[in-house]
């Protein structure tokens, strides 16, 4: 098999190389494809499905799947973009999302999104579900009402032994992240903001260290999320 | 305890991939799973306690609270409700004095709700220590809850109405019955084990594949694969360790035909994966049994040494030289995702049932990231039947693109519910005519993740092309409320058994079902009929196979059933229908005592 | 022609999407020009005289004198705007929704928070309250809502825009910038 050959995104021809996943080609080349429980120097898991192209007609994740040749796939379009604000929006009617409280907000990947995708408002009813705040870690917070279940903390996430520090519990919509506060009583503050920056929205904070940035300079109060990857080319 | 948990982790060598079975055994020991016993896992397993309570928490037959020393777990689907559920279970809570999902406060008894426990034509149905009540009437609970109060062994309360076929023998003693109704070909007695392991071991592997890929025998599990592919797909792999994974998980409410080979023909199953175990050249087989079918382990394992006695499995088969095969039994721990194969193939090694990605697919990279075949019950019964009788044989039965015969699993309002065997391509009338099934409103085909016809479909037929199905038939009466009894119920049971880790199976689901909520309750408006339909878009970007089909209930009754729908909702209007002011002034008033008197 | 009538109210909110509108600044002039105001809290008519084009609706539904205001703006603007997170999706209010009780809410704030003076333990049941509800609702789960204009407050010049928009008869498409939640 030719190691070297072209797909197709979004009408552009573009090099690709066996291995290689969707995501990575379109990154390489200045395309964006909105991505959220995908983190670099993570296995990706696809479970947000907010990555979801169209190949050849068919939905697919692009952080886990590896082209082939003849791929043609559909990702800047009306329809797939309508498809993801709908993901988006039963994340913000699911849990309780309330921005203006919250220490991530203006940093907040979820947020981001929904301003790129123009979410005014979802078009679901609100859940208010009933979930807790966990601050009995010294260093940390865990607030479950912001937690969209990307399990970014616990793939990444470890102690200096390399113990797992995070990891899932139930299941369906009664899932949560769980946290072995045991081991978590240790971490320095290193590991802790490594793990509120891991998190893609405020479901973990580092305790004392709230609303840090000014509004106007956070990360996404200027420019909508997905704008360097264009940079970059 | 630490020492009983020590033995249990022993017996399994310590090795941590069969943490499924230590937890089984530990639930089995205390009915629960206590935390020292988790500490103690995490010592000598050296597992992070967040792996093991992820694990634990996943599973609905795992708990780490204590489900009494009788755990009673009635089933709660379609079937049950249609078969008197309602009036059984209230007589449980009042003849128990808890509600449901509750343990006595003397520990002595927890009752409990479940998902379908493959007895849909004798509901209802419920497990008590894992052992099976069928057929169950409000004077059967006043009786059975009485003996246990009475602290009555389990197994004397069934003594008298024990089932029929081998339900009946020694090491099964349950009061399930087989309600074989038609009989073709896998459920035919005439089959003397090893016939095809005895004809095989003549051929070269490859004239195996070649014998089941001229069959065109495709996988009954519902997805009707091409059984050689898979097969070939692991055969082509480079030489090593491939594991043989028969899937024994079938969840789909309303099937139960695995359950009745299992229980009538399980040499011919095992047969089936040892062939396999030939033509693939693998050497080790795993059962992946339903924990609501735990009541045949015994059984199943005493099949097994049987088998090995007479040297159908282990070394040498049938003094072929080289040719060795095993096949151990894994329990599920109640998780219907896990019928999908990466999910099964998880589990299997300890970790929660959630299908992961493919490619790779498992038969590059399975079960311990070896090459692995995973076929249905019924399928690896299938292949030894053709390797008996030939390909021609088994082609003549059928339709073209499906071949041979479908054990159908047929249950809801008709005379005769049971398992029938048809050849494919017979159509929803014909079926309906065997089981006896008048003034009929609809047939929910292949389950819940099937399809939900209306009569104007009844002229359809039973093959892959047309109406496929991994076998569950629910007929539906025209008394029932189709809505509220049926889509309602199918559509909880997917909230209930998502594994979670896809945000449109997670959210979504749960939003359709509010929506029900809202059309049945009168407050619906055009646009959530037309949402639901354009929301299945976001439902097929699911991973797995489940989340793709969890809005099926919904969407297939949209579809085939408008009129039900259409005239339970609304006009238009300023005001939203959900927001209703004296419901919502009720708490208020009730904690002041004020009158509600809305000014308008 | 007659200029477009505006109308404004403040429900479970903290009139600071009210601050926000004023933030425009001079513009407030311009805005006079092109609109008059019917009901609102900026010129203090408390009822409504006549029927309006546009309403602004700040804050969500926590009681039932919110519930009759907000009914009552629908009746008599064409187009309703929710202004603001309490409006879109009730806001700091809404965080007792699905946590607390109304009881263990009321007792809080009458009997047994540390300020509270109450030696009676009185709790005040007066027919002239107004009821609180089950959980504060955002407007749109009570009546049709048409704009939502979110932020916290909203940005003055997403208001401004959006109003501009609207009175042009155009749709609203809000600048990045000031398109925000918080």
């Amino acid at each position: 098999m030719k190691d070297k050959f072209k797909i197709i995104i979004d009408g552009k021809e573009l090099p690709a190389r066996h291995g290689q996943t969707i995501l990575e080609i379109a990154n390489n080349n200045g395309i964006y494809i909105p991505t959220l429980c995908n983190f670099e120097g993570l296995k990706p898991q696809a479970s947000c499905r907010i990555c979801s192209v169209k190949v050849n007609g068919r939905p697919m994740t692009a952080c886990t799947t590896t082209v082939s040749p003849g791929m043609e796939i559909e990702n800047d379009t009306p329809e797939m973009n309508e498809l993801r604000k709908i993901i988006v929006e039963t994340m913000f009617v699911t849990g309780n999302h309330f921005c203006p409280s919250c220490e991530k907000s203006g940093n907040c990947e979820l947020q981001a999104l929904a301003y790129r995708f123009k979410m005014d408002v979802p078009r679901f009813p609100y859940s208010f579900s009933k979930r807790d705040i966990d601050a009995s870690n010294p260093k940390i917070m865990i607030d479950h009402n912001r937690c969209i279940k990307c399990k970014r903390c616990a793939r990444g996430i470890k102690t200096d032994d390399g113990k797992d520090l995070f990891a899932f519990k139930n299941r369906g919509e009664k899932i949560e992240i769980s946290i072995d506060n045991e081991l978590a009583k240790n971490i320095s503050d290193e590991k802790a903001q490594e793990a509120m920056d891991i998190c893609p929205v405020g479901a973990i904070i580092k305790k004392e260290r709230g609303f840090i940035d000014p509004i106007g300079t956070r990360k996404y109060d200027n420019k909508p999320i997905g704008s360097k990857v264009k940079e970059v080319q | 305890m630490r020492e009983v948990i020590n033995n249990i982790i022993s017996l399994y060598k310590s090795d941590k991939t069969r943490l499924m079975d230590m937890l089984l055994d530990i639930q089995e020991k205390f009915n629960y799973i206590p935390d020292n016993a988790i500490d103690t896992l995490v010592e000598k397993l050296d597992l992070p306690k967040v792996h093991i309570l992820e694990t634990i928490s996943f599973y609905h037959f795992l708990t780490l609270k204590n489900t009494g020393k009788y755990t009673i777990y009635l089933n709660d689907s379609v079937s049950a409700y249609m078969s008197g559920r309602k009036e059984v279970a209230e007589t449980f809570e009042k003849e128990i004095g808890i509600k449901f999902n509750s343990v006595t406060n003397d520990g002595l008894i927890g009752l409990f709700d479940t998902s379908c426990i493959g007895m849909s034509d004798q509901e209802p149905a419920a497990l008590i220590n894992n052992k099976v009540f069928t057929n169950l009437t409000i004077a059967k609970v006043k009786e059975i809850v009485k003996n246990i109060k009475d602290g009555k062994d389990i197994n004397s309360l069934m003594k008298a109405n024990l089932g029929n076929g081998k339900n009946s023998s020694k090491l099964i003693q349950s009061m399930v019955n087989n309600n074989i109704r038609v009989i073709k070909s896998i459920l035919s007695d005439e089959y003397i084990p090893g016939s095809a392991l005895m004809k095989i071991i003549e051929q070269e592997r490859d004239e195996v594949i070649n014998e089941i890929e001229n069959s065109e025998l495709r996988g009954h599990g519902g997805a009707g694969f091409p059984t050689d592919l898979k097969w070939k797909f692991t055969a082509k792999t480079p030489e090593g360790k491939r594991y043989i994974f028969c899937n024994a998980d079938e969840g789909e409410p309303g099937t139960f035909k695995d359950r009745v080979i299992l229980t009538e023909r399980p040499e011919l199953m095992f047969e089936g994966m040892a062939t396999c175990g030939y033509a693939i050249n693998s050497d080790e087989g795993v059962l992946y049994l339903r924990h609501e079918y735990k009541y045949l382990k015994k059984y199943l394992e005493n099949v097994l040494n049987k088998m090995r006695k007479r040297n159908l499995l282990g070394k040498d088969i049938l003094g072929q030289k080289g040719f060795n095969f095993d096949i151990r039994i894994q329990l599920g721990g109640g998780a219907y995702v896990c019928g999908e194969e990466t999910a099964l193939l998880e589990s299997t090694k300890g970790n929660r049932g959630e299908p992961r990605y493919k490619p790779p697919f498992p038969a590059v990279k399975g079960y311990l990231d070896k090459p692995t075949v995973i076929n249905n019950v019924e399928t690896l019964c299938s292949v030894v039947k053709i390797l008996n009788k030939g390909n021609y044989w088994f082609k003549k039965m059928g339709t073209e693109e499906s071949r041979g015969t479908k054990l159908l699993s047929i249950s809801g309002d008709c005379e005769k519910p049971g398992v029938y065997e048809i050849k494919w391509g017979i159509t929803i009338n014909e079926m309906l005519h065997m089981a006896g099934a008048e003034d009929v409103q609809a047939v929910q085909v292949s389950g819940p993740s099937g399809n939900c016809i209306s009569p104007s479909q009844f002229n359809n037929q039973i093959r892959y092309s047309d109406l496929g199905t991994g076998g569950s038939m629910v007929i539906i009466g025209k008394h029932r409320d189709l809505l509220k009894d049926v889509v309602m119920n199918y559509t909880n049971f997917f909230i209930g058994e998502s594994c979670g880790s896809c945000v449109p199976c997670r959210n979504l689901i749960v939003i359709y079902r509010n929506t029900l909520q809202k059309v049945i309750d009168g407050k619906g408006v055009q646009a959530d009929l037309d949402n639901m339909l354009e929301w299945e878009k976001v439902m097929k970007m699911n991973r797995c196979g489940l989340g793709q089909t969890s809005s099926n209930p919904i969407v297939t009754t949209l579809k085939n059933f408008p009129e039900l729908y259409e005239n339970k909702i609304i006009e238009d209007s300023d005001l939203i229908p959900t927001f209703d002011i004296s419901k919502a002034i009720q708490e208020y008033c009730d904690a002041t005592g004020r009158k509600p008197i809305i000014e308008e | 022609m007659s200029k477009p009538i505006v109308a404004t109210t403040a429900l479970a909110g903290c009139f600071g999407c009210h601050m926000s509108l004023l933030d425009i600044d001079d513009r407030i002039l311009q805005l006079v020009e092109l609109v008059d105001f019917n009901k609102s809290p900026i010129n203090d008519i408390k009822t409504f005289t006549k029927k309006c084009d546009i309403g602004i609706i700040e804050g969500g539904v926590a009681n039932t004198e919110n519930y009759k205001v907000l009914k009552e703006f629908r009746k008599n603007c064409k187009i309703l705007i929710s202004l603001g997170e309490c409006a879109i999706m009730g806001g700091l209010p809404a965080m007792r929704n699905g946590k607390d009780s109304i009881e263990s809410c009321l007792k809080e704030a009458y009997q047994d928070s540390p300020s509270t003076i109450n030696k009676n333990n009185i709790m005040p049941n007066d027919e002239e309250l107004p009821m609180i509800l089950d959980k504060v609702y955002p407007c749109h789960e009570v009546v049709k809502i048409d704009y939502f204009l979110p932020g916290c407050p909203p940005r003055a010049d997403l208001i401004w825009d959006a109003l501009v928009a609207l009175l042009n008869g155009k749709e609203i498409d809000p600048e990045y910038k000031t398109y925000k939640f918080d």
